[in-house]
């Protein structure tokens, strides 16, 4: 029996506090809490692919997917379980994954960067092609039931956040292990000098594609998280501007922690809900400037704050 | 036969179309090692600059073309090359010296503000510019009719193209740049001023960018998101030729413009979907592009 560590306890009790907050908070704001969760699980898995060195502009391909996989489930197969359907997303990417992962890891730096966009972008052109999927427009999601419980009107958005904390959590602790283990390590290791990690006769490319397919699950979660709570998908979910949040918010974060995506997502999401209704036309703008002010000042994401005043007392 | 004519000539425009959005990210490449995110803005930079300016020609009551035209060039080119000057000198320049990737995501951000800062300074109602499109009227070929613009479009990316050439392997200035490219810690030890090489690299790359977007904006109507549209498309023609090589960037261009016209006129449901599996398909066979050459990993 493993002990528990630290860091799974906090991230238990966290869990717990934003499960209750359902209780006493609006409607919107658990609304905009599981948006929050499953973006956070997005860039998890953009973190992942951080710490290898690798930088996904195109992540946006297995979040589309997942949120495309419930909704076509719900409407071509009648599936209306929502842990169902969130199995479903997660065995479509997982199969796509695998076959991009075996060209992707070959590739670097801007390569890898851009490819990854470049095959997100053909699913968007792809889903933008088909008329009898909405084109543009997308289409609606159906109304999901949970283990047979059919969430009535006023419960819905509480069960969704219940149901986006238990998958993020579960997710969470196991990246909290996964980046202690052998192969999360190997992961840092390929970022530092990939080809000493060869000499120490790890295979590069099978960490690296391992790292990527449980990277792009990790999306699809996220996607399907997105489809189920907004009761909508659209191809914009694959469109690169939405894969460049995701990489916004991984840096926003850092890559130090496995909960500095979940505050980096609750910032992010919280400030865009007020930043575009305050200025439509400026939001962009914002979040550029302080994209560069990160990259300048805050290297490490703003997790590094709290780490450095904890250094700092002791 | 028809339909291989028009795939030809339709495949030839777009080809030249994108050989001149995909020039100034690729000469930029060539010498700073930065890919330019925000290499799409600049077109768009360069679309509502020449777009407002002809608009304000042809409402005061100019009536010449060639004014038009004088206009549209030089827009593009002044703000382009003060966008990309600011941008260097000001932001750029303190990141120099960190990851490739890390300025991909630089760019990224300013990508971010210039899309925004457009839609301040030009609002979100469409311009329109179509008075030298409508001028060159139209030209005939059998059956097939083709605009004179679009005609024009091939002579300047040929001239484009042509004077890129000549400049990056003819001159003094061009010799400097590849000794950059080759190795810049021994250029700078033999008395070249990298900082300032890098700067006008930086102007000239981003004035292709506006000139690419101030030729397009006769053809189209310019709305916000038109850069975003682009840099993806231009990104897949440089990586098919091969990043930073200009003789790659024409090659790519042709191929993408082909397949693509290809596609329209037999399976227009793929034409978005072409152009990646174009690059893809390179990407498998060539990591480096057609043209790319593989670089030494560190040890």
């Amino acid at each position: 029996m493993m002990r528990l560590q630290k860091t799974e306890i906090s991230l238990v009790v966290a869990a717990l506090v934003l499960g209750l907050s359902p209780l006493i908070s609006p409607d919107w704001l658990v609304f905009t809490s599981t948006l929050a969760v499953a973006a956070a699980l997005v860039v998890m898995g953009v973190v992942m692919l951080m710490r290898a060195g690798l930088i996904s502009f195109g992540q946006g391909l297995f979040y589309c997917t997942g949120g495309y996989a419930v909704g076509l489930g719900g409407r071509f197969l009648g599936v209306t379980d929502a842990l169902a359907l969130v199995g479903m997303g997660i065995l479509a990417t997982v199969v796509l994954a695998m076959v991009l992962g075996l060209l992707l890891t070959r590739y670097r730096e801007i390569f890898f960067a851009m490819l990854t966009l470049a095959f997100s972008m053909i699913l968007y052109g792809v889903l933008v092609k088909s008329h009898g999927l909405g084109s543009t427009d997308g289409f609606s999601v159906v109304n999901w039931t949970i283990l047979g419980y059919q969430p009535d009107q006023g419960h819905q958005s509480a069960t969704g956040l219940w149901l986006a904390i238990v998958l993020a959590l579960a997710a969470a602790l196991f990246l909290n292990r996964y980046f202690q283990s052998s192969i999360g390590l190997a992961c840092e290791a390929i970022r530092e000098n990939e080809v000493r990690v060869e000499y120490m006769g790890i295979s590069r490319r099978q960490v690296l594609y391992i790292n990527y397919v449980i990277a792009a699950a990790l999306g699809s979660i996220g996607g399907s998280l997105t489809a189920l709570t907004a009761g909508h998908v659209d191809p914009t979910m694959a469109y690169w501007t939405i894969s460049g949040e995701f990489v916004f918010i991984a840096l926003l974060g850092g890559t130090g922690h496995v909960a500095a995506p979940f505050v980096a997502a609750f910032i992010f999401i919280l400030v865009r809900t007020y930043a575009v209704e305050l200025f439509p036309n400026s939001w962009q703008l914002i979040l550029g400037i302080v994209l560069l002010l990160i990259i300048l000042f805050l290297p490490k994401g703003i997790w590094s704050l709290f780490t450095r005043t904890r250094r700092a007392e002791a | 036969m028809l339909t291989i004519w028009a795939i030809l000539i339709d495949g030839l425009i777009y080809a030249s179309w994108l050989f001149l959005v995909a020039a100034g990210l690729t000469v930029i490449y060539g010498v700073m090692r930065i890919l330019n995110m925000a290499h799409g803005s600049l077109y768009a930079l360069g679309a509502y600059a020449s777009a407002s300016s002809i608009g304000w020609y042809y409402a005061s009551g100019g009536d010449q073309l060639w004014i038009a035209f004088a206009l549209l060039a030089s827009c593009a080119i002044v703000i382009g090359a003060i966008a990309g000057f600011i941008m260097e000198r000001g932001i750029l320049r303190l990141m120099y010296g960190r990851d490739e990737v890390l300025m991909l995501i630089v760019t990224f951000a300013l990508l971010l503000i210039l899309e925004d800062l457009m839609k301040l300074a030009w609002g979100t109602t469409p311009y329109f510019a179509y008075q030298p499109y409508a001028a060159l009227g139209r030209f005939n070929f059998g059956v097939l009719s083709v605009s004179g613009y679009q005609i024009m479009v091939v002579g300047v990316s040929v001239v484009v193209g042509a004077v890129l050439w000549f400049w990056l392997e003819r001159t003094r200035t061009g010799k400097i740049l590849r000794s950059i490219i080759h190795d810049r810690e021994v250029s700078e030890a033999m008395g070249v001023n990298v900082r300032r090489m890098f700067t006008m690299t930086f102007v000239i790359g981003a004035s292709l960018g506006a000139i690419a977007g101030g030729v397009t904006a006769p053809i189209i109507s310019v709305v916000p998101g038109i850069g975003v549209e682009v840099i993806v498309v231009a990104f897949a023609v440089v990586v098919t030729g091969g990043l930073g090589s200009i003789t790659g960037a024409a090659i790519g261009a042709l191929i993408v413009g082909l397949a693509r016209a290809a596609s329209i006129h037999t399976m227009p449901q793929l034409e978005l979907f072409i152009i990646y599996a174009v690059m893809a398909s390179v990407l498998i066979f060539r990591p480096n592009g057609l043209f790319g050459q593989a670089t030494a990993r560190k040890i």
